[in-house]
């Protein structure tokens, strides 16, 4: 059913500082590798609660240890968690996190493996993990505003029907929420290789076009130059991508480019992680391309709904964010159907309109934020992937 | 206009994508050109996979691959009009 109502509104649970979240999450959360079996044992424990067990947190430092504390706290402190269990071996480390978390005003209490061992410490966080489940059910969605929403996209296992249908549809979303109020954010930073100065250009200034122009140089001279072999070419464009039809990286960023619209000019340029400070509007974030590092990195930013469009079928999940499911590749409708929240299609076959399958991905995407549980959720896909500046010391 | 079997982006491109799940050698097909609504016909010279590039015209080994009206890379073999476009014949210009 196409959306009539200019300004639309969704039932979100508003939390203390303001923000609005779409679940209604307890997460019990691993501060290093080693704190993620207690974690998953109390989730074990308690039905209803979700751990994140992910692979570091042990002897990183300078920027990438900056990196995965604004990880870990945003991901606790997003609006769709409404309380959080931490665990870590460490005390030290661990309140780190849970005063970070803290700041939201959301419960959250912290558990140290040091000195007690496993088993005392999976006890004493199910008890506290059940007492903020119980607390979280009596929580109550509530009608909020289109300028409570924040979206953030990131396409993958892209084809040619990324470029010419599932993108621009999520760019006639973009255009149409932004023009309502929403935030929202694109990343991707080595996928805009090929389109850069187009994407500079979309700046709402020229400041905020030559920042984003800086940071995907830095990527490409920090990254790319000191670790290539010969050329990207296998990783972008992927096998899959290749496979799909796409040839070069040119090709591939300019489809890419395709989610931010046509009227839309981003604000600012954010960090990995960063949650955005300018105001309503749309934000480019450096990221990585791989789907489940940037979109842990927008959940972390406090992004509180994914739109995801896929054309050879990505089906990556999110623990924090739904992750919705838009293609336009007919035969990956047909063959992964249970993946697909949208299926548009119709536009390659001019039965629908860009127009009408933007309406569409707003209305599925409000029913989203509602309580609809996306493909990716009923599937149970939970990607957490944190993402790692180097190695560690 | 029945559905098409390949789309255009912009009427500078010089490819296509097919959209339909069966172009083979010799089939006559229907592009649609997405900006311009206009309707184009093409004879496919080669099986072209759904998703995949099809030539609108002939290019020379070299010459500039245009989609989405920029650049997308070089043409490293001649490509005949209604071939398939891919990794084969065309690479960036990047590296």
């Amino acid at each position: 059913m196409a959306r009539k109502n200019p300004a639309p509104t969704f039932w979100g649970y508003r939390r203390k500082n303001g923000r609005v979240g779409v679940r209604n999450h307890v997460i019990v959360l691993p501060l290093d590798d080693l704190s993620n079996a207690a974690c998953e044992a109390v989730a074990n424990n308690i039905k209803g609660v979700m751990a994140l067990p992910h692979a570091y947190g042990r002897l990183q430092f300078g920027a990438d240890l900056d990196l995965f504390f604004r990880t870990l706290i945003g991901t606790g402190g997003n609006p769709n968690v409404a309380a959080c269990v931490v665990i870590g071996i460490e005390p030290g480390w661990t309140k780190r996190v849970v005063d970070g978390i803290a700041k939201t005003g959301k419960p959250v209490e912290g558990f140290a493996i040091e000195r007690n061992g496993d088993i005392n410490t999976i006890a004493a966080a199910s008890r506290k993990a059940k007492e903020f489940l119980q607390w979280a059910s009596e929580q109550n969605r509530v009608e909020c505003p289109a300028t409570d929403l924040w979206v953030s996209v990131k396409c993958g296992e892209s084809d040619t029907t990324s470029g010419l249908a599932s993108n621009p549809t999520v760019g006639n979303f973009i255009d149409k929420m932004d023009a309502v109020g929403a935030t929202t954010c694109f990343g991707e930073t080595s996928e805009i290789t090929g389109a850069e100065k187009v994407c500079a250009s979309r700046g709402a200034t020229k400041s905020v076009g030559q920042k984003f122009f800086k940071t995907w140089k830095a990527y490409m001279d920090e990254v790319i130059e000191p670790h290539k072999t010969n050329d990207l070419s296998e990783s972008q464009p992927t096998k899959g991508n290749i496979e799909g039809g796409l040839t070069t990286i040119e090709e591939k960023a300019y489809g890419n480019l395709e989610k931010i619209g046509r009227n839309a000019r981003y604000i600012d340029v954010l960090g990995p992680a960063e949650t955005p400070s300018k105001g309503r509007g749309l934000y480019f974030m450096d990221t990585s391309s791989a789907a489940a590092e940037c979109v842990t990195l927008q959940a972390a930013a406090g992004f509180v709904v994914h739109l995801f469009p896929t054309g050879q079928g990505n089906v990556i999940g999110n623990p924090i964010e739904p992750v919705i499911k838009l293609t336009a590749n007919p035969r990956t409708a047909r063959t992964m159907s249970e993946h697909i929240d949208l299926d548009v299609s119709g536009i390659l076959r001019r039965e629908l309109t860009l127009d009408k399958a933007g309406d569409q991905l707003i209305d599925v995407t409000l029913r989203t934020c509602n309580g609809r549980l996306t493909a990716a959720e009923a599937l149970g896909h939970r990607e957490f992937v944190l993402t790692k500046l180097y190695r560690s010391a | 206009m029945a559905a098409p079997h390949f789309l255009v982006h912009n009427p500078t491109d010089t490819v296509g994508v097919v959209v339909v799940e069966d172009v083979k050698a010799g089939r006559a097909l229907n592009g649609w050109m997405m900006e311009t609504d206009k309707t184009i016909k093409l004879k496919a010279l080669d099986p072209v996979p759904l998703g995949h590039k099809i030539a609108l015209q002939d290019i020379k080994k070299g010459e500039t691959i245009m989609k989405y009206g920029h650049d997308i890379g070089r043409a490293v073999a001649k490509i005949g009009k209604g071939r398939h476009v891919h990794v084969h014949n065309v690479k960036t210009k990047r590296w």
